[in-house]
């Protein structure tokens, strides 16, 4: 069998993130609570402390500076805690695949299922920060609201590469790996807190290799208003990583589960 | 009669490894059919092919006139699988397990709706159709995932060891479910080591080692073809002299440890003589499958 073969995308895959809503309304209390909290937090902590002595940056307040950063990086986290531990979990101690495998679906309609709620996700922590900025002030006007399609591009994007990591995983700890060398760096460099012109012109060059870099560049403007600079290069970039991870992780779980 | 499965020469191979040796099987539609080896000897493996679950190196591997190698998926639609390990979504309640696996296979609520009924009553899960996976008990898990390989009304169903850890009471259970879906006409093929389980259920099996198929047919068969029809088994220390009488006697002797299993046609003389030393506890009993595995295998442990 040659497991690099094409995936196939199927409507088949609709059942598997029908399988996985049904387990998030049963726990839809802590969701919804890590949803608002955590950002409002951010916003709160950061966006009033910090901004206190910021001022202003990039000539908007630092809260909506902030608010259109965090609402792209919460969607990457959002993803890549579900294509890592969740996807993970249900992939090897639960044995879940293993029975979803014994119907008439295949390794392709599972990550895509897991892939498509893992950008549903995404969604929800997006339209929470959302309601947080707006009700702070920070958001500029009603076509904020594409921010929304954008989130759900996001998460897709970081859960193929989450699942990529889920396939070589071994164990739970070989997620650390991952966040210290890739979420957290991005989360830090790519423009979350600061432009990032204010980076050494190396690194500048550097991190709009990075997918995070790109998502923030149409969340910020979308949200905080401005001008929507090469829409079409960001969300490329951002397909293209969720594609190709989506590519290598659906090869890998076949290689790994089809002994 | 009439094949529902057909395998010509088939090979799995890890690394230098050969989990299946080129295997020839055909298993009758509506039977019972049973794959009997010890621990690595290819059965799972073999279910997994018939699956598409674990691609195939070389030969032919036809379920339903279907090449499993084309359509695995069209297969596993009209196939009911329960698996070795209970693999129960632990996010879901009893009914609710039924009601997911039934949406993998695109089944609408409204055409599994008695269905489900039917299955909880199947698995005498009614009471409990709302528990938590954890809080069932083992031998409720088997039959519920049994009851669950059914959801889609399925022409065969492969099991892979299915009563493997649980209690005398549940086993019987498990069997008499499995004997009520036979007679409803379901093909039935499952691997096991135990013999028991082989002899009761089995219309025809195939004992598997290291790969190949060792022999193959009904159980009874099986057994008057490849061992003696009784066994006289000796135990301790006091039997360590008998071997030579028992061979005097015409047995075949095999020895493991200190035990003797004496193995004859005609048991009357040598019983007679073993009656009159004071003593001395023997048992002696027909011959099983469990014997003709031991023979065609080994005594040797497996790990």
């Amino acid at each position: 069998m040659n497991y690099w073969q094409p995936p196939r995308i199927r409507i088949d895959a609709i059942a598997v993130w029908k399988r996985n809503i049904q387990v998030w309304r049963k726990l839809i209390g802590p969701a919804v609570l890590m949803n608002f909290g955590e950002p409002t937090l951010y916003l709160l902590g950061l966006g009033f402390g910090l901004g206190h002595f910021v001022g202003e940056m990039s000539g908007m307040p630092y809260l909506a500076f902030l608010a259109s950063g965090i609402i792209a990086s919460s969607a990457m986290t959002t993803a890549t805690f579900e294509g890592m531990y969740s996807v993970y979990t249900r992939m090897d101690p639960q044995r879940t695949y293993e029975a979803i495998m014994a119907t008439p679906l295949e390794v392709d309609d599972i990550l895509a299922g897991e892939m498509l709620w893992c950008g549903t996700k995404s969604l929800f922590s997006g339209i929470a920060i959302l309601l947080v900025a707006s009700m702070l002030g920070v958001v500029s006007g009603w076509q904020a609201l594409w921010v929304l399609p954008v989130v759900f591009l996001i998460g897709l994007c970081f859960a193929g590469m989450a699942m990529v990591m889920s396939a070589f995983a071994t164990n739970y700890d070989f997620f650390n790996y991952y966040f210290v060398l890739a979420i957290t760096p991005m989360f830090i460099l790519c423009g979350v807190f600061y432009p990032i012109d204010s980076l050494p012109e190396l690194a500048q060059a550097a991190v709009q290799l990075l997918p995070l870099t790109h998502a923030v560049a149409l969340t910020r403007p979308l949200v905080a208003g401005g001008e929507l600079t090469m829409p079409l290069l960001h969300i490329g970039v951002l397909g293209l990583y969720g594609f190709v991870g989506f590519y290598i992780s659906v090869a890998l779980v076949r290689k790994r589960l089809l002994v | 009669m009439e094949h529902i499965v057909s395998a010509r020469g088939l090979v799995k191979q890890f690394g230098a490894y050969r989990a299946v040796d080129a295997v020839d099987f055909d298993i009758p539609r509506g039977s019972c059919f049973g794959f009997l080896g010890p621990n690595g000897a290819g059965k799972t493996t073999t279910l997994k092919m018939m699956l598409g679950l674990s691609p195939q190196m070389s030969g032919s591997l036809e379920v339903y006139g279907l090449q499993v190698s084309e359509q695995a998926r069209q297969i596993r639609a009209r196939t009911g699988v329960v698996p070795q390990a209970d693999n129960l979504d632990p996010d879901f309640t009893v009914i609710e397990n039924l009601k997911t696996y039934a949406s993998y296979f695109g089944l609408k609520p409204a055409v599994v709706g008695d269905r489900l009924e039917a299955l909880l009553d199947f698995a005498a899960l009614q009471g409990r159709r709302d528990s938590k996976i954890h809080t069932l008990s083992g031998g409720m898990k088997r039959r519920l995932v049994i009851a669950r390989a059914l959801i889609n009304q399925p022409e065969m169903v492969v099991l892979d060891e299915p009563t493997t850890g649980l209690d005398p009471q549940a086993r019987h259970v498990i069997w008499s479910r499995l004997n009520d879906l036979k007679e409803q006409g379901t093909t039935l093929v499952l691997t096991t080591h135990y013999m028991e389980e082989a002899e009761r259920l089995c219309d025809e099996l195939v004992i598997m080692d290291q790969g190949r198929i060792l022999a193959q047919g009904q159980p009874a068969a099986l057994i008057s073809c490849h061992v003696e029809p009784e066994v006289i088994e000796l135990r301790g220390e006091r039997s360590r002299p008998l071997g030579d009488v028992a061979l005097r006697h015409g047995c075949r002797v095999e020895r493991l440890g200190s035990s003797l299993y004496c193995y004859t046609d005609d048991s009357a003389p040598f019983v007679s003589e073993l009656k009159q030393a004071e003593g001395l506890t023997f048992m002696h009993r027909p011959a099983g499958l469990e014997d003709v595995f031991l023979k065609l295998t080994g005594r040797e442990l497996r790990d």
